[in-house]
């Protein structure tokens, strides 16, 4: 699994990206109302927003890690937004992704480069 | 000064505890080039007694509708409402109080505000409707806005049978944000004209029922087409009373219903403050703009109501809000509410029978007059007649003898070569002998 | 992703033992109306109809609903009882200070109610000709003379119906305006403290915005304005004074730096109760500005609305003014419905019919009642009232911006609650128990857990204090580490915190036979 700064982390299986957001993100939302979920087959790149995650208070984006075409989105989301709190890096996906370049992942964190950045903050 | 409690002493008081030596002090951030040094030339304070005698003057200047024989409706609908909700829209608490932000000590405006959505989604089939929009127009137009969102397409068709003031706010609105509005021509019966114009980049048909000439009419055969080609269906209403006896929005296949609620607990006050309302499909929820109030529960487990998907508003989501409504029409929705709580169902549909026994009972009387003819196929409590010349001077002239013949259509479009079209309006408050005073006027003005 | 700070509690932790009474003395619990029987009902009695016209729809074949909308009548005792036990659920100005920022809370003067429903105003039909509502335009060209008098304008476009509206009708017509010069502009100025609603009607115009950054004074930076100016730029959006209560002592500089870019300066008129009388946004450059009826002329707030936004217009946006227009023609006056004549150039029309009468006669019979002399009164006294809660308060409640007077409203941050486990939610629930309405809590955006408090004119200073006294025993209960007062709060409101979260994810939008009633 690999992170960014902005809290997003990335699981790849060949050429394929599981994209989520962290549990440090979950804790700063409180408690997940909505999830805004691309369509499959929208094209992404990297930097771009990909998705919204609503609080009651509050939207914030979700923007993509990596470049490539969206293959899945957890539908289970819609009906059941708390499953992003109880389980953000497994359950709580958000969407599959085909990677253009997996070797864009490279550039991201391992997690005990984003524990460190999250002691930072 | 009666509203301004404040006495000298306490201005000293006041000053003295802030450290200032006068109120000047308190407006030093203001340029000197901009401070006005004293009252601008406007008269000085009055008293209850002389402001009641001026605004009386003005107000006895205009001919009220109940002053005499008054037959105008569209868009605006004179309907008796009991003194009861009067009464009830002047308590401190519903009239003094704010948008419920602070829940907990607002549960009097919000269960309110959810017996009203309830109301709206019970009168339009649609289940989702909203705490209230400015008016019947703005809702029109925000509704072709959500369309274009839903749909991401960027042209709204608005049939031949919209009023025309609700298709030039919804133009306004549209236009700014690069969604075309195509409006077809002003035709007494042709809401279905709409579906030869459809096509794959249509984002909505916005059509009306009963429309601006009164015409009723079924949309089924539209709402498929639309649906056909991925278009959403938007049905307006300017006659909430129609609701007691008309197809439903919903029944006729609307993705969308928007409607002036005005005919419902609020009097005609010359345009406004008026009330909106507008319901969607479950799916659409979540892009509708405007306040929505929504049901839950306390720490104890009672249950309360709250403002709900907020995340929706401008307060928020800034400039990626669905709409940047910041007030809705609350006291305007609890006058809705109250009223329609009296009437209930069975009360609406009486009256709504009611209204179009009057009509006909008009119909029958000016269908009578020679030169005249109704060009209104099928209408509820509204109907448009064709006169033998331009129906705006005998208007005028009826007016002159204090009969408030309608509203002809050149008024609301003179571009539409409908000179000599008149639309007239019958409701619970007509007599048979304002009909009468009316028909021999017109009789006359006509031969004449 | 861009973590909001904005995210906090919005689900309380359930309480163990609840009250085993649901109500208390007279605030009991109140049905919805679908539990109150009347499923066949009406408390309105019709006149009958002729025995041959009861039912008659015959001409209606296949056109009515299937069934009569499925909703209760209650008999006018049955209703007028709910209605009113609903309302004694509700705080309001008529029962203690409403210190809500930027709402401007004041008092609604009976008057005016008695006066907007007199027949000749609230029963005439927006259509009937023009000769028999003369007094009508009469009364809304007298209105407009007293804003355009008030604000140094030249012009006002009366119809929008609320603030937001009339934001979105000024920007039309510097669309309208740019376009007509064949200079059309793609993006809006606005600062990070602007209302939501600014940003928001910025992009229904049509336009990107773009944000200008804050000085640590708390207002506009001209070097950052200056910076972000250029002609893309159709307008500076500037609230002032601005949304943290404090005047824009370089307004002027920013109306003279916008219009050498070509750009127009949009003022957000919302705290206008602070200045009238005593300055007109026309002699500081403004090119167009709303005002909120219902906030600085007192029409009342109804729980949320109507309210009534009309718009001043500087010269160059004046021929843009949307329809209708108040003319005067030979024999009175008239309206100028219709994109002709005087009015070739409007922008088109925001709304149906002519606006918010109902609001105009309510908001003159206010301005003649205090008048010029009074209406800088109020001005004077909001002013005082603010500056006197926040002496009052300094000492104990951190303020962002504490050098200098503030105008009508005094801002705190939470600083001042750090380390206690008390957060400006729970201090504003907690206000709650002692009897007034929260202040504006986290709002404007840029300062932490903000609390906007604006007094108004209409407060007494026995009020003030009585609030402030308050303020100052909650403030000392949370030094003395008091929290579940805090957390726990409201105790005694009609309900408990409610779970927002269970709103949001499972919205409940209307009544269905499933429900309890």
């Amino acid at each position: 699994m690999r992170f960014t700064k902005d809290h997003e982390w990335v699981a790849l299986e060949g050429d394929t990206a599981t994209i989520g957001i962290t549990a440090y993100a979950t804790d700063q939302l409180g408690d997940v109302v909505f999830v805004d979920l691309p369509a499959v087959g929208q094209d992404v790149k990297a930097g771009e927003a990909l998705a919204v995650v609503e609080s009651v208070k509050a939207a914030s984006d979700v923007f993509a890690p990596i470049s490539g075409v969206v293959t899945a989105a957890n539908a289970a989301l819609s009906g059941a937004p708390e499953t992003v709190n109880q389980s953000p890096e497994a359950d709580g996906w958000f969407v599959k992704v085909k990677l253009a370049d997996p070797g864009e992942i490279d550039a991201l964190m391992d997690r005990r480069a984003y524990e460190a950045f999250l002691v930072t903050l | 000064m009666r509203y301004l409690p404040l006495t000298h002493d306490d201005r000293r008081q006041m000053l003295g505890l802030i450290g200032a030596d006068s109120i000047d002090d308190l407006f030093v951030d203001v340029p000197v080039s901009a401070r006005l040094p004293g009252p601008l030339d406007l008269p000085s304070h009055e008293g209850e007694l002389a402001v009641e005698r001026a605004l009386s003057a003005m107000a006895a200047r205009n001919r009220p509708a109940g002053a005499g024989p008054f037959f105008c409706g569209a868009g605006a609908y004179r309907h008796h409402v009991p003194a009861s909700v009067d009464h009830l829209i002047q308590r401190s608490e519903f009239l003094t109080s704010y948008t419920p932000y602070q829940p907990e000590i607002a549960q009097g405006t919000l269960q309110v505000l959810f017996e009203f959505q309830s109301q709206v989604a019970a009168l339009t089939g649609l289940p989702a409707a909203n705490a209230s929009m400015y008016d019947g127009s703005t809702s029109c137009a925000e509704a072709v806005m959500m369309a274009a969102r839903v749909t991401q397409r960027r042209k709204a068709i608005l049939s031949g049978g919209l009023h025309p003031h609700y298709a030039q706010a919804t133009h306004t609105l549209a236009h700014s944000s690069g969604v075309a509005t195509e409006r077809l021509l002003a035709e007494v019966d042709g809401e279905s004209a709409v579906i030869s114009v459809l096509d794959s980049e249509t984002a909505c048909v916005v059509v009306q029922n009963p429309n601006v000439f009164g015409t009723v009419s079924e949309f089924t055969a539209i709402a498929q087409a639309a649906h056909a080609v991925g278009a959403l269906l938007i049905v307006v209403t300017t006659e909430a009373v129609s609701f007691g006896l008309m197809k439903s929005p919903a029944e006729m296949g609307a993705d969308i219903a928007v409607a002036e609620g005005q005919s419902i607990g609020n009097g005609l006050n010359f345009g406004g403050p008026y009330v909106g309302l507008f319901a969607c499909r479950e799916s659409l929820m979540r892009q509708m703009p405007g306040r929505l109030c929504g049901q839950t529960v306390d720490a104890e487990g009672r249950r309360g109501f709250v403002l709900t998907l907020s995340t929706r508003e401008q307060h928020i989501r800034r400039d990626k809000a669905t709409s940047n409504i910041c007030t809705n029409s609350g006291l305007c929705a609890l006058a809705f509410s109250a009223h329609m709580t009296l009437l209930g169902g069975t009360g609406l549909e009486a009256l709504a029978r009611l209204n179009h026994a009057r009509a006909r009972a008009l119909r029958a009387a000016l269908v009578e007059i020679p030169g005249l003819e109704v060009v209104t196929p099928r209408m509820f409590n509204e109907f448009a007649v064709r006169l033998p010349r331009a129906a705006a001077s005998v208007v005028d002239a009826l007016a002159a003898k204090d009969v408030l013949a309608g509203v002809p259509f050149s008024r609301l479009d003179p571009s539409a070569g409908m000179d000599r079209v008149l639309l007239v309006c019958a409701t619970e408050m007509t007599t048979e002998a304002d009909i009468a005073d009316f028909a021999r006027a017109l009789r006359a003005e006509i031969a004449a | 992703m861009s973590l909001s700070s904005v995210g906090r509690e919005t689900r309380p932790m359930p309480i163990a033992k609840p009250a085993s009474h649901p109500g208390r003395g007279l605030l009991q619990e109140e049905p919805l109306i679908f539990g109150l029987g009347g499923w066949r009902k009406t408390g309105v009695d019709l006149p009958q109809l002729p025995p041959d016209a009861a039912s008659d729809a015959s001409d209606l074949a296949g056109l009515t609903r299937a069934e009569r909308p499925s909703l209760p009548g209650l008999s006018e005792p049955e209703a007028l009882r709910h209605y009113v036990r609903l309302s004694q659920k509700n705080h309001a100005i008529d029962l203690a200070i409403y210190p809500l920022g930027s709402c401007t809370m004041k008092h609604n003067p009976r008057l005016c109610e008695k006066l907007a429903r007199l027949p000749g105003f609230s029963d005439i039909h927006p259509l009937q000709p023009i000769a028999t509502v003369q007094g009508a335009l009469a009364l809304m060209s007298e209105l407009a003379h007293w804003l355009k008098t008030l604000t140094g304008m030249p012009a006002v476009a009366l119809s929008p119906k609320a603030g937001a509206h009339g934001e979105l009708c000024g920007l039309l017509a510097m669309r309208a305006a740019h376009e007509a010069r064949g200079d059309a502009r793609k993006t809006v100025l606005a600062p990070t403290s602007a209302h939501g609603t600014n940003p928001a009607t910025a992009a229904l115009a049509g336009y990107q915005v773009v944000e200008i950054a804050q000085t640590i004074d708390g207002r506009v930076d001209l070097a950052d304005l200056a910076a972000k100016l250029n002609r893309d730029v159709a307008a500076v959006m500037v609230t002032n004074p601005n949304t943290c209560g404090l005047f824009e002592r370089d307004v002027i500089e920013i109306a003279r730096l916008t219009h050498a870019a070509g750009a127009y300066f949009y003022c957000d008129g919302a705290n206008f109760n602070a200045i009238v009388g005593r300055v007109r946004p026309g002699d500081l450059g403004v090119d167009a500005m709303h005002i909120n009826l219902h906030k600085t002329f007192s029409t009342p707030h109804g729980g949320g609305g109507p309210g009534a936004g009309p718009v001043v217009l500087s010269e160059a946006l004046a021929p843009f003014a949307p329809t209708p227009w108040i003319v005067q023609d030979g024999s009175g006056w008239a309206l100028a419905e219709h994109a002709e004549g005087p009015a070739q150039a409007a922008l088109g029309r925001m709304c149906a019919f002519h606006g918010q009468m109902g609001m105009y006669v309510r908001a003159l019979a206010y301005m003649m009642s205090h008048g010029s002399d009074g209406l800088r009164q109020v001005a004077e006294d909001a002013v005082l009232n603010a500056n006197y809660v926040k002496a009052r308060l300094q000492a104990v409640m951190s303020a962002p911006f504490p050098r200098g007077p503030c105008m009508h409203e005094a801002l705190f941050d939470d600083e001042w609650l750090a380390g206690t486990g008390v957060t400006t939610l729970d201090f504003a629930k907690a206000m709650i128990d002692v009897g007034f309405h929260p202040m504006t809590m986290y709002f404007p955006l840029v300062v932490h857990g903000a609390m906007l408090i604006e007094p108004t004119e209409t407060e007494p200073k026995r009020e003030l204090d009585r609030f402030c006294d308050a303020l100052l025993e909650l403030a000392a209960a949370v030094r003395d580490g008091d929290t579940e007062r805090f957390t726990g709060a409201p105790f005694h409101a009609p309900v408990r915190r409610l779970d927002e979260t269970m709103a949001a994810r499972r919205p409940h939008l209307r009544w269905t036979p499933e429900d309890r009633l």
